[in-house]
């Protein structure tokens, strides 16, 4: 069982990642410290897909020396796939962030819960 | 092929290029160039409504002349496209019945970013509905997900900045979840296209060797799916949200937003991992107790609301519960259920919002108390007609589209048998109950006169007008029609799978 983790190593520390930053996200009260937790989240999601494309001794698929074997190149896909997660991935951040900005003008604080209780006395 | 097959892509490259449009026009001008996109999509997409219905057949469409995964592909077949034209109808409506109000409630300045969201989360939907390809579904899932957050946020008072935040982080997390299902199932698949997963996952299936990795892709996938469109217990990000954007903005969120994540699931269910494979993994049952509870806990919460938006919102937890638990029962019979009343309640919920915000202008209050409503209908009887109608629909009388959903609910209950039914029937029971109790009750006070206030009668404007009337013909037309509609579904599903 511990060899197949150390074998599987990307694999172990994307779900190691992926597991501080669900926990980040979840445990902080501190709206940053939860959109940074949320990167981590998914940057271990992308990990393990770029890790799944990965093949060793292979090289990208791209034409240096003339058209190779299909056996001389990695999985190009999963490449894809991360950069397109990656452009989603900002975007969210970049919004998330922009919020923060708005809240803390308005609150004076990062603190959700604090936040969550300002923002009920005030009226509707 | 013919040139009607083209209209779903016209449709998503069309809404795609009017956001951009959009977004360096004046607020009037953005309002048209909205209304002009829901129009002609509307207008393509019966068009492809009545080829589908005609030739009875589904098409796969290639996008980028190569196929996947360098190009993509889209499907179009009755499911698709009747559930698309009844999405889009609830758009056009909640869009016409609340555009006086978001004109009136937003900064002019700031009113084309609204419209941008309705173009995006109309972008979002039609992508969900057609596409063939999972990895775009969760392209589409973060863009529908960034569009409903600005649709929540944009009062941009304290309560709707909060209720953005919350809603975004609950749905991230489901995102995420859903993206790892997908990557997973990409790395013992190695496909992203529907039917090319399909046809691996069967024979995985039949090896016998592949049932934890299987069901790990289905329970994460319906974990996030269910956290997305608020299944009990995940629920608690929705009444903040649905009560605190604008009429337009709840109508879309409860109607446009998690329905989109509901047809998915479907999608995946059906079309992704299949039946046989998905009744062997016992996930359904998770979904079904989930469901069931939510039936219940929503009916209760939406009893205890003091506002009417709230009870609205709270309201939307039980029927999503009832979606969850028609689709947990795990048989053709249960997910035509699951897909009826998504349609259902997509057109019930929007015309509650957007009458029940009417209902508070004419008022007079902007505190959405649910004792406001009394004698409502001498001052607005068009908006009161079209709650009444909402309100007994959600209870279940006959004649009407929900009233379909319960009697098809208790038939797959009783086909399934054992614990399934009894339970089912159970939750059935009390949630119609419960629905009375808040539902009827709000109803009755509409038509009690108000003997503190003489009723004065508060002229509704004529774009309001239009939405409500709208509503209104579209939920009897579900229900007095419902016969073919469901009929036609049915039939659907089978060749969808």
């Amino acid at each position: 069982m511990i060899a197949k983790l150390f074998v599987n190593y990307e694999e172990t520390a994307s779900v190691i990642l992926f597991c501080i930053g669900f926990s980040t996200m979840l445990l902080h009260k501190n709206l940053v410290k939860k959109i940074i937790g949320m990167d981590i989240m998914d940057t271990a999601v992308y990990l393990f897909l770029a890790s799944q494309g990965y093949i060793k001794g292979r090289v990208a698929p791209i034409v240096v020396n003339g058209v190779q074997s299909v056996e001389a190149y990695i999985n190009p896909i999963p490449a894809g796939l991360v950069l397109t997660g990656i452009v989603v991935s900002v975007s969210v951040s970049a919004l998330m962030l922009a919020l923060c900005v708005r809240l803390y003008y308005r609150y004076h604080t990062l603190d959700l819960d604090k936040i969550i209780a300002l923002a009920g006395k005030e009226e509707v | 092929m013919h040139f009607v097959q083209n209209f779903p892509f016209f449709c998503i490259l069309l809404t795609l290029m009017g956001s951009v449009v959009s977004s360096v026009l004046k607020a009037k001008h953005a309002q048209r160039v909205t209304l002009f996109l829901i129009g002609a999509v509307l207008a393509m997409n019966v068009s492809v409504m009545i080829y589908t219905l005609q030739t009875g057949e589904s098409y796969v469409y290639m996008m980028g002349h190569f196929p996947a995964p360098w190009g993509n592909e889209i499907r179009a077949g009755v499911l698709e496209t009747v559930s698309m034209t009844v999405f889009l109808l609830v758009i056009l409506f909640s869009f016409l019945g609340g555009m006086r109000r978001g004109e009136q409630e937003l900064e002019q300045t700031k009113y084309n970013i609204f419209c941008i969201l309705i173009d995006l989360t109309m972008l979002s939907l039609l992508a969900l509905v057609y596409t063939n390809d999972l990895f775009t579904a969760y392209v589409f899932i973060e863009i529908n997900t960034l569009a409903a957050a600005g649709l929540v946020m944009m009062r941009q008072n304290g309560r709707s900045l909060v209720a953005g935040v919350r809603y975004m982080m609950m749905n991230l997390l489901g995102s995420s979840l859903f993206l790892i299902g997908i990557v997973i199932l990409y790395t013992v698949t190695g496909h992203l296209l529907m039917e090319n997963i399909h046809d691996s996952v069967e024979q995985l299936a039949a090896t016998g060797l592949y049932h934890v990795p299987l069901t790990v892709v289905v329970g994460l996938m319906s974990v996030g799916l269910a956290m997305k469109s608020a299944l009990f217990p995940f629920e608690k990000w929705l009444p903040p949200a649905y009560s605190n954007a604008t009429p337009t903005g709840s109508a879309l969120l409860s109607s446009i937003v998690s329905k989109g994540y509901i047809f998915l699931l479907i999608k995946v269910y059906v079309r992704v991992i299949g039946f046989d494979v998905i009744q062997s993994l016992g996930i359904c049952d998770v979904l079904f107790l989930f469901g069931a509870v939510g039936m219940i806990a929503g009916s209760l919460n939406a009893v205890r609301a003091k506002t009417t938006r709230m009870m609205v919102a709270y309201s939307s937890v039980a029927q999503i519960g009832y979606i969850f638990c028609a689709l947990g029962l795990g048989t053709r019979a249960g997910v035509l259920c699951a897909l009826w009343h998504t349609l259902a309640h997509s057109a019930t919920k929007s015309m509650l919002f957007i009458s029940s915000s009417e209902l508070d202008r004419s008022s007079g209050y902007t505190d959405h108390l649910r004792t406001r409503l009394r004698g409502a209908f001498y001052r607005s009887p068009g908006a009161s007609l079209a709650f009444a109608l909402g309100a007994a629909n959600l209870v279940g009388i006959p004649l009407l589209s929900v009233f379909i959903t319960k009697v098809s609910m208790a038939q797959a209950a009783i086909e399934v048998g054992g614990r399934h039914m009894i339970i089912a029937l159970l939750c059935l029971a009390v949630s119609t109950v419960l629905n009375a109790i808040y539902f009827l009750g709000s109803a009755m006070s509409i038509f009690t006169p108000d003997r503190t206030q003489a009723a004065v009668r508060v002229r509704m404007d004529r774009w309001t007008a239009v939405g409500i009337a709208g509503f209104i013909v579209m939920n009897l037309a579900l229900g007095l029609f419902a016969q073919p509609i469901f009929g036609a579904l049915g039939e659907a599903i089978v060749r969808f799978a």
